[in-house]
């Protein structure tokens, strides 16, 4: 009997739940909802949180990586190094038996060696390199970091020990090592690649040693993975990882209600407290690598003035700012770095809020009257400071209390950069991300002299105390003498206070409440290599 | 006929050399300087913005990056992404059939609805009904799209899970793309081989929200034509002829009131097109669908001119093309047009 079309129907009905059960209980599959499309999956010539979280971070490994959960420098694909005595060679020791990783377009034959570190490193620093030129040939991160500037060589010694010389002593550049420019990709698979003539490929098509091995990549909409066998540390217990690229915030949080993913970035503040309230959900939070603050312009009147720059620290509701203005998702600043970070002195206690005191310090200043200024508010919203405008108009109330009047002013945010760089301003909003965890990348950027010159200090302050201090500790490779030196600097700071530190702001995560294991990075990036679905 | 085309060809072209230079200009005049923003707070090296800025050639005169770029233009030659570092095309072909599919099924879904309830509300003019439905389609048209597109979500996809929050296809289906078109690819021989008719109808889940979006305004329009233009045919002496002749009002509606009436209605469609576009813009942020929309707001944000120049000329080439169509297939219907 031939048979029907409904029969025909049911089968092909039952072939299809059939296989559509199957294909959900098949692997362990982890979904995470990141907000964007990467710019390219090779660490070296991307500066944006994305494609570090979807390369540096899955894909490859460093020759020292930041400690899980820290800003400490740990051994990775690097089992040790040494230090010469002018601190000047850096001589590291390699790992053994770590292999790249085998898809579709690369089975590799070698296990890692020396001659994937120097290709790594020379690309970026070498400008007749074959590859400098692949993919336009700009490293931002590398030249933004100096490491064009400090490194002066690298050389070969064996097939597992590379020395590094660098052109002075500089403490951070291991720190600099940490960060995901300094990744290691694959020289056979870049020799592959330019013997067959197919030298752009490198920077889509990526090979690492990471714990997850690059699948697949649908433009805008996933990244597939799979975990990496090989992985030196062991295998991730999840086998595959995906990341579903969804930008919005809100519908995000809704995806991750239906279980559409296990866990989301950068939740939208407004559906924090509902988040917290579900069975479901879980809401994991750390404070955020940056600080949001208001410089001084020390080079101009009267804020060259010690007593006027500590009443206006006194005159700051910092409290209020972080209710109205952070949403209550930011923890109040008192250095010049967040508490996250080694080296934080945790003695300092910072200025507090009293106008009365204030205005006594305006007096002692000879400002009795108070003073009329000018404050820059910030164009942008970032998350040091999620909206400039309002805290400048709580700002100038503030201050109007204690006397002193401020304007506030504005422009559109490359105007503001270049005209700030400059020292154009009185009294500015700012704000710094840091980069690789290391004091240096806030004390040294962003009040040291030298950053008078290159416009990254907006107070324009240039005390020969406290830049004595971060000099010396950033010559010397030594954590705690440097933590010394950088407690000592950030007393200067207090005492002389060319900011008022406002904020570090606070950065979530939700995620389902069957994952475990994932650690936040107080860098700033997701990593899964040891996140598991229960 | 052929004369007709070319005329309408050459007026083609200095439309085309028009919306390039505003899209070039435009994106220029807005404050932002891609070089500063891929540098953010950071303190820029002088030495090292020079030459970024030299290597995009945003150091020379404006007109002269003009020319530049159109005489690569010309050549099939739109520049590479500041961001992505891959050409504007490769770009561009990767993503419009996720537009193409999206905005297909949108006017579908559209006009299926739409032209129904044109007709209905124009038979029952004046109506409860009548009322009730033009009402519904002006709140439709005046509705935001990321609020509706949120709303859709919430009710469907979080209340009753009847669909997925956003993409193209579950995760669980890793499907090569050969059309482009997702409703297609999921219906090849291998895949429904392996998976069965699961991914096609996954794939058509996930589209269902996103279109009804994008389609509502489109929607709304194509009902208020229909019926305008409904009730002006019907309002015709020839109509009035066939009545007296005692033709069965189904089939003078059906051939005669509909037929005359769907000129009108065609045009309008056509000139959806562009809508749909737009509206791509903001439902693809929305449901996270990978298509020139989002690319497009990607692109500003970063300020990634040759995409943002590049992208704004396909698109507007794209909705000439169409119009200029339009206008043909009027040429050939209507001599009177020529």
């Amino acid at each position: 009997m031939p048979y029907s079309l409904a029969q025909e129907f049911i089968l092909k009905f039952m072939i299809t739940a059939f296989f559509f059960l199957m294909s959900a209980a098949q692997a362990k599959t982890f979904v995470y909802c990141s907000e964007g499309s990467p710019s390219a999956f090779n660490p070296q010539i991307t500066t944006d949180g994305t494609s570090h979280n979807a390369a540096g971070l899955t894909i490859y490994n460093r020759l020292v990586e930041f400690k899980l959960g820290t800003t400490e420098i740990v051994p990775a694909l690097a089992e040790s190094w040494k230090i010469s005595k002018d601190k000047k060679t850096y001589t590291f020791k390699l790992r053994k038996g770590v292999k790249f990783h085998t898809t579709k377009y690369f089975s590799p034959t070698r296990e890692f060696n020396a001659d994937d570190v120097l290709f790594s490193i020379n690309r970026q620093l070498l400008k007749d390199h074959p590859y400098h030129m692949v993919g336009g040939g700009s490293y931002e991160y590398f030249t933004g970091m100096e490491m064009d500037k400090i490194i002066k060589a690298v050389a070969k010694v064996d097939d597992y020990s590379v020395k590094i010389t660098l052109t002075e002593a500089d403490a951070p550049f291991l720190a600099n090592m940490a960060m995901s420019f300094m990744s290691v990709l694959s020289k056979e698979y870049a020799d592959m690649l330019a013997k067959e003539n197919r030298k752009d490929e490198i920077d889509q098509y990526p090979i690492g040693t990471g714990p997850f091995v690059f699948q697949k990549y649908q433009k805008d909409t996933l990244i597939r993975y799979e975990r990496n066998e090989n992985y030196f540390e062991g295998a991730p217990k999840i086998e595959k990882l995906v990341f579903s690229i969804t930008p919005d915030a809100s519908v995000r949080y809704q995806k991750l209600k239906t279980g559409e993913c296990h866990l989301i970035i950068e939740p939208s503040p407004n559906d924090i407290e509902a988040m917290k309230a579900s069975e479901t959900i879980s809401v994991m939070e750390a404070p955020g690598f940056n600080v949001g603050y208001l410089a001084m312009n020390v080079t101009k009147k009267p804020f060259q003035n010690i007593w006027v720059r500590k009443a206006i620290n006194h005159a700051l509701n910092k409290d209020a700012y972080i209710q109205a203005i952070y949403q209550g998702h930011a923890v109040k600043a008192v250095n010049p770095m967040p508490p996250t970070i080694w080296g934080y002195n945790k003695k300092i206690k910072g200025y507090d809020y009293n106008p009365e005191l204030a205005k006594k310090y305006l007096k002692k200043a000879g400002l009795a009257k108070g003073f009329e200024t000018e404050m820059w508010t910030l164009p942008v919203t970032r998350p040091y400071n999620p909206n400039g405008k309002k805290m400048g108009e709580m700002m100038q109330a503030d201050l109007a209390a204690v006397g002193i009047k401020v304007k506030l002013v504005t422009f559109d945010w490359p105007t503001y950069l270049s005209k700030s760089k400059v020292g154009d301003h009185s009294m500015i909003q700012m704000g710094w991300t840091g980069d690789n965890g290391d004091p240096d990348n806030f004390l040294n950027v962003l009040l040291g002299c030298s950053g008078v010159q290159s416009g990254s200090n907006y107070s324009r302050w240039c005390n020969k105390e406290f830049n004595r201090n971060i000099k010396i500790a950033k010559s010397n490779p030594d954590i705690k003498k440097r933590t010394a030196y950088y407690l000592n600097a950030q007393e200067i700071f207090n005492k002389e206070v060319p900011w008022v530190p406002i904020a570090h702001s606070i950065v979530f995560r939700a995620m389902n409440s069957n994952v475990s294991g994932y650690v936040m990075d107080p860098l700033g990036g997701d990593i899964f290599k040891t996140v598991d679905i229960k | 006929m052929l004369r007709y085309f070319f005329k309408k060809f050459f007026h083609v072209i200095p439309t085309l050399v028009g919306i390039s230079i505003l899209s070039f200009a435009v994106i220029r005049f807005i404050p932002g300087d891609p070089v500063l923003i891929m540098l953010g707070e950071r303190g820029a090296n002088p030495e090292v913005y020079a030459e970024m800025k030299s290597k995009l050639m945003l150091d020379r005169p404006m007109h002269e990056q003009y020319w530049y770029f159109l005489k690569n233009a010309v050549k099939g030659d739109f520049g590479q992404s500041i961001v992505s570092k891959r050409t504007v095309i490769e770009e561009f072909s990767d993503r419009f059939p996720a537009t193409l599919e999206l905005g297909i099924v949108a006017l579908f879904f559209a006009v299926i609805i739409g032209i129904p309830m044109g007709i209905f509300a124009a038979l029952k003019r004046n109506s409860f009904f009548d009322y009730a439905l033009m009402t519904s389609s002006l709140i439709g048209y005046s509705m935001p799209i990321f609020w509706w597109g949120l709303v859709l979500i919430l009710i469907f996809s979080v209340k009753l899970g009847w669909t997925p929050v956003s993409g193209r296809i579950s995760i669980n289906y890793d499907i090569e793309m050969w059309s482009g078109l997702m409703l297609i690819d999921t219906l090849k021989n291998e895949i429904t081989s392996e998976y069965g008719f699961a991914p096609f109808w996954s794939a058509f889940k996930h589209l269902l929200l996103p279109s009804i979006a994008m389609g509502t305004i489109p929607l709304a329009v194509i009902a208020r034509m229909t019926r305008s233009s409904m009730l002006e045919v019907l309002g015709e002496d020839y109509i009035r002829t066939a009545k007296a002749k005692g033709l069965p009002w189904r089939r003078i509606v059906g051939l005669h009131a509909l037929r005359n009436a769907m000129v009108p209605i065609i045009t309008v469609i056509g000139l959806l097109f562009g809508s749909i576009i737009t509206g791509a813009i903001l439902t693809e942020t929305i449901f996270s669908w990978p298509g020139i929309g989002k690319w497009i707001v990607a692109s500003i944000t970063a300020r990634d001119y040759p995409v943002i120049q590049g992208g704004i000329l396909f698109i507007a080439g794209m909705i000439i093309f169409i119009n200029m169509a339009v206008d043909m297939i009027y040429a050939l219907i209507n001599p009177r047009m020529r």
